[in-house]
């Protein structure tokens, strides 16, 4: 059946390009950075959505991502000045409670473990950093990771597991894991053509979504036997599925539902699409929704609430924040 | 000017004489992306980018045959995706400056056209050694913004984009 995305909100603020939402893992509050050096927390005030706070002067450049911990009391923050900075919820504020330094330049992503463990940060200088989250407001560096021969673009933890998964300007992602007492690398995926921008896990995690430059999404499997466990450095993913041809440019973002399993992307088409599982192809994935001119400019992010079903935010090259609504 | 000539990566340019009396009276930028029956045309954004300073010689990008208009092209589709590009020449294959030049292009465009152009900036097939690296480089929009908020190389692509702004007619 055909689906569409209705505009429910249209956030105004950011004074330059808006390059990440992030939802709060309750779906009630959307945190979106810009190369305005800010962040704005939105929520909604009766029928209309607000900009509740804007927290300034944590970064003298780009803040270019955001992640929530799993249990919403943090949120961090990846900039071009170098450092990520930490924020918690204080009553109604939040306060920037550590900022992490020792990339040598721009950090172009950060994302926490489900637990609650780790962070990880990665950036230009081709590294990916595991942080320890140790007590209150302390976070030392576990481990430096390099690997890839060009700057990594983006972070993800598995779901479940403490496996990190990072994406590159190299066209690779790889998968990071405990050996013993180390860090090391367990597997490279090669495949995308061009730089990999995001990844997105599907809910079982055993499969993912990761979209590229090459204007491709590809769909990575790890096969799984009844009854047997999957040790985490065992977890081999293979290339199961690419989709072209729908975005006929670079795509910057991806996000699975955790509700139904659809995948919704955006990029520099300015156009943001929805793919789910046909009933009529066998349960294939196939597009269901474009929203052409989803922004003016580039879409820079997407993001399915993690709560609320159907309802997706964006941000663009037009500084605007959107809230969508599929039906 | 102190510098020694062994110093440059192309000491001995090709410079050709440009003539800057035969410029077609263009209309101004603002009346070309208000005019809705004649869309941009790639003469209009050649006409942005000849007179970009070479970051080493004294001469126009032009005036070392790196950019010529009909290596200019562009999509000005007010209704769908309007795209432009750029594919430059540099004077030696192995040129250093390459990415510099790249960058001093894409600025002068980003600052001067609305963002819904999407904008391709590339070297022309086989004319650098690094091309395919160089292309990516130059088309990388996060790494493209960052350099942009370095504030020592923007000083130098601003150079670049005002020394030759009031050129000599004649």
């Amino acid at each position: 059946k055909e689906m569409r995305l209705l505009e429910l909100a249209r956030l105004t603020g950011h004074t330059e390009r808006a390059w990440c939402v992030a939802w709060h893992p309750q779906g009630n509050i959307l945190a979106s950075c810009s190369s305005d050096k800010t962040i704005r927390l939105w929520r909604r005030e009766g029928e209309q959505w607000i900009c509740s706070i804007k927290l300034e002067d944590g970064h003298e450049r780009t803040i270019r991502q955001l992640s929530w911990s799993r249990d919403g009391v943090f949120l961090a923050a990846a900039s071009f000045d170098g450092t990520t900075s930490i924020w918690k919820r204080d009553g109604a504020g939040y306060d920037c409670v550590a900022t992490l330094e020792g990339h040598e330049n721009e950090v172009k992503s950060v994302a926490w473990d489900p637990s609650g463990s780790y962070l990880a940060t990665c950036g230009r200088d081709k590294t990916v950093w595991i942080w320890d989250v140790e007590t209150e407001g302390e976070y030392e560096c576990a481990a430096v990771l390099h690997g890839h021969s060009q700057d990594v673009k983006m972070v993800k933890w598995h779901p479940s597991r403490p496996i990190l998964f990072s994406c590159s300007y190299d066209d690779t992602i790889k998968l990071w894991a405990q050996v013993g007492d180390d860090w090391a690398c367990i597997d490279t995926l090669l495949g995308h053509e061009s730089t990999v921008w995001a990844l997105d896990f599907f809910s079982d995690g055993f499969s993912f979504v990761s979209c590229s430059a090459d204007q491709t999404l590809r769909f990575w499997q790890c096969p799984q036997t009844p009854g047997v466990v999957v040790r985490d450095a065992d977890m081999k993913f293979s290339n199961v599925r690419t989709l072209s041809g729908f975005h006929p440019r670079c795509i910057f973002t991806c996000s699975v539902s955790s509700h139904s399993g659809a995948v919704a992307t955006g990029g520099e088409d300015d156009a943001i699409r929805i793919f789910a599982q046909l009933p009529e192809h066998d349960g294939q994935i196939g597009l269901v929704a474009t929203q052409e001119k989803a922004h003016a400019f580039d879409v820079n992010s997407v993001a399915w609430n993690p709560a609320v079903p159907n309802v997706i935010a964006s941000c663009g090259d037009d500084r605007i924040v959107k809230i969508w609504q599929v039906v | 000017a102190s510098q020694m000539a062994d110093d440059f990566i192309n000491p001995t340019p090709i410079v050709r004489e440009v003539d800057r009396q035969g410029r077609r009276a263009a209309r101004s930028l603002q009346e070309a992306l208000e005019d809705e029956d004649a869309p941009i045309d790639a003469e209009e954004i050649f006409e942005l980018i000849r007179d970009i300073k070479d970051p080493e010689h004294p001469y126009s990008l032009e005036e070392l045959n790196v950019v010529q208009a009909a290596d200019v092209s562009v999509v000005d589709a007010r209704d769908g995706l309007s795209s432009i590009s750029v594919v430059f020449t540099p004077t030696v294959p192995h040129c250093s400056m390459s990415t510099l030049i790249g960058l001093c292009i894409r600025v002068k465009l980003l600052r001067s056209l609305p963002p819904r152009f999407k904008l391709s900036v590339t070297v022309a097939p086989g004319s650098h050694s690094s091309e395919l690296a160089l292309n990516k480089q130059l088309n990388d929009k996060e790494r493209v913004a960052a350099a942009l908020d370095n504030g020592n190389l923007i000083n130098v692509v601003n150079e670049c984009l005002t020394a030759l702004q009031a050129p000599a007619h004649g």
